[in-house]
């Protein structure tokens, strides 16, 4: 099912990646040729059959309730791009 | 010594005919020989990799050694190391220093091993040839004019041309396993949920595994023993009990039954590969193997339904690289959604944008029974055929590429015919089964060849026991790239 324009751009919209007119023409080739290949998976039936997430069971471990993480924003925040009493700073989003 | 094997340099640590200061000193300076003309590495760091390797000679004088003490290891640079530049090969994390060490690090850190650089890789583990890095394309040992394979090429390169006497990688549709095909090494990627994830910068959550990259299936086998085990930081980690992956490697293998797929001996398959692992089968046949003609009928599902599933898990998995808590930030940005769009479409490069867009399509609301919803039946679908063959056989064989390595530009114009390399490797990832290459022969070029073997759930010991039979009665596992012979 090939991509309009207009999809391309609703993608890259959530996606949050930013992409040029002439971009998005040049990735929405792109994306039909990979489309067309995803669009062998249609040609088998597969009514009745359960998906599959991984190798494993859906089986999630249980820990004790307990704090076992220690306070390392000081490290963690050395390496951000702009931070400013123990907070990470971006623009502004509500005026 | 460049050529030893893991067993020998331990022995001659041991015995103190090397020290592992001397040891790191030699494979740290055959890098710096080396890495201009091949790129196999982003980071090198001679100062910390040898206040290892002193901590390790001190252990080793005091006795305390284990089998992989003082032992210079080189780990792509998708796995978290504290200190250490972590780039994953995207503009995204070039700033980004790891705040701490993934399992795997811990795990060679604890046995007393160097850490002896950064592998260079596709970025974000997304391709199959290394040449989507944003610090430029790895070269074949063989040929620098090829590819080394992909996306653990800096690793395998690493180990062909030995820079390291051995590696790390991971393999989510065969990123370990089709580099050392390419490179003319062994691979293995573990069962998924044998390798802790915990730090390893995830692709596809549901297909990523760590593994080791190393010159024969021994030094794969002493390379597991450190790495495999439980976390309970990997909520996908299975507790089971621990295994010594050495121990069936010497097995006579009079009676294993070898499944060989017709689907994958079909179109595609270039006739220089095919002929190679004619002549491994025919090796194994003499070495007491039975082979057994099996189907994997739904193999072809296999490439389209990993390009809805990976790229899905992908686009959730890199949503978190927005330039707020670390790595790129673009300069100029007018607001919030603004700052994410122009540091995503300035900080990822084109297959990880690709990628995250069909991945974000295949998940959006209309679109997810189609695409994701059926991707994920088709995978029950190709586990149930292995599930089938393993009944009537012990281990699946096959190749693992379906040409040699091939000239850098050569695939890039076409995303869809990269991702048709993967055919081989592709099944097993999708259903969570253990799997090696190891090199079988020369193809087109005087290229590397590689031999796909696929075990069933937790049967490293038996895959590596196959292997290391072979590699006893070929030698194509010692051959060196010509022009870099050490």
């Amino acid at each position: 099912m090939p991509l309009s324009p207009e999809e391309v751009r609703r993608i890259a919209e959530l996606a949050r990646i930013g992409i040029s007119d002439a971009e998005a023409r040049k990735i929405q080739a792109e994306l039909n040729d990979i489309f067309e290949l995803i669009g062998r998976m249609q040609k088998v039936d597969t009514g009745g059959i359960a998906p599959m997430t991984h190798a494993q069971g859906p089986a999630l471990r249980l820990r004790e309730d307990a704090v076992t993480e220690t306070d390392q924003r000081e490290l963690f925040q050395s390496i951000a791009p702009q931070t400013e009493a123990g907070l990470y700073l971006v623009p502004k989003v509500i005026e | 010594m460049l050529n030893a094997s893991l067993k020998e340099l331990s022995a001659s640590l041991a015995a103190k005919r090397i020290s592992s200061v001397e040891l790191t000193r030699l494979f740290l300076g055959r890098i710096g020989e080396l890495n201009g003309k091949l790129n196999a590495f982003i980071s090198v760091d001679a100062e910390k990799s040898l206040a290892q390797a002193r901590a390790a000679d001190e252990l080793i004088a005091k006795g305390g050694e284990q089998a992989l003490t003082g032992i210079p290891v080189a780990h792509k640079d998708i796995f978290v190391a504290r200190d250490w530049l972590t780039t994953c090969g995207s503009k995204i994390l070039s700033n980004f220093v790891g705040p701490y060490d993934a399992h795997l690090i811990e795990r060679f850190n604890a046995v007393g091993a160097v850490l002896l650089g950064k592998t260079n890789m596709d970025e974000f583990a997304m391709g199959s040839s290394s040449e989507s890095s944003f610090y430029g394309p790895v070269k074949n040992p063989w040929n620098p004019e090829c590819v080394p394979g992909g996306s653990s090429g800096g690793s395998a390169a690493a180990v062909a041309a030995r820079m390291a006497p051995a590696a790390t990688g991971t393999d989510t549709g065969g990123s370990i396993r089709q580099p050392a095909a390419l490179s003319g090494i062994s691979g293995l990627k573990p069962t998924y949920g044998l390798v802790s994830r915990y730090g390893m910068i995830a692709f596809a959550s549901s297909l990523d595994q760590g593994g080791p990259l190393a010159k024969s299936a021994e030094d794969l086998a002493l390379l597991l023993n450190v790495i495999a085990g439980f976390d309970p930081r990997d909520s996908t980690s299975i507790e089971r009990e621990k295994e010594d992956y050495t121990r069936d490697l010497d097995r006579p293998l009079s009676g294993l039954r070898v499944g060989v797929p017709k689907e994958h001996f079909g179109e595609g398959l270039a006739p220089d590969v095919g002929a190679a692992v004619e002549a491994a089968l025919a090796q194994l046949e003499k070495l007491g193997v039975k082979r057994v003609p099996i189907e994997l009928p739904n193999s072809s599902l296999s490439v389209p339904a990993y390009y809805v599933i990976a790229p899905a898990e992908a686009s959730s998995n890199l949503s978190r690289f927005d330039g707020a808590r670390y790595g790129y930030r673009a300069k100029n940005y007018s607001d919030l959604a603004d700052m994410y769009r122009r540091t995503r479409a300035e900080g990822f490069g084109a297959e990880v944008r690709r990628r995250i867009l069909i991945g974000t399509y295949v998940l959006s609301h209309g679109y997810y029974d189609a695409y994701y919803l059926k991707a994920q039946k088709i995978r029950r679908l190709i586990a149930g055929d292995f599930t089938e063959a393993f009944k009537r056989c012990d281990v699946v064989i096959g190749p693992t590429s379906p040409t040699v390595a091939f000239k850098i530009g050569a695939k890039t114009a076409d995303p869809v015919q990269m991702y048709l390399n993967d055919i081989y490797t592709i099944p097993a990832n999708l259903a969570g089964l253990p799997a090696a290459s190891i090199p079988c022969g020369f193809g087109a070029g005087g290229l590397p060849v590689g031999l796909h073997l696929v075990g069933n759930y937790f049967a490293e010991a038996k895959l590596l026991n196959v292997a290391h039979r072979y590699q006893r009665e070929t030698d194509w596992h010692r051959r060196e790239p010509a022009g870099l012979k050490t």
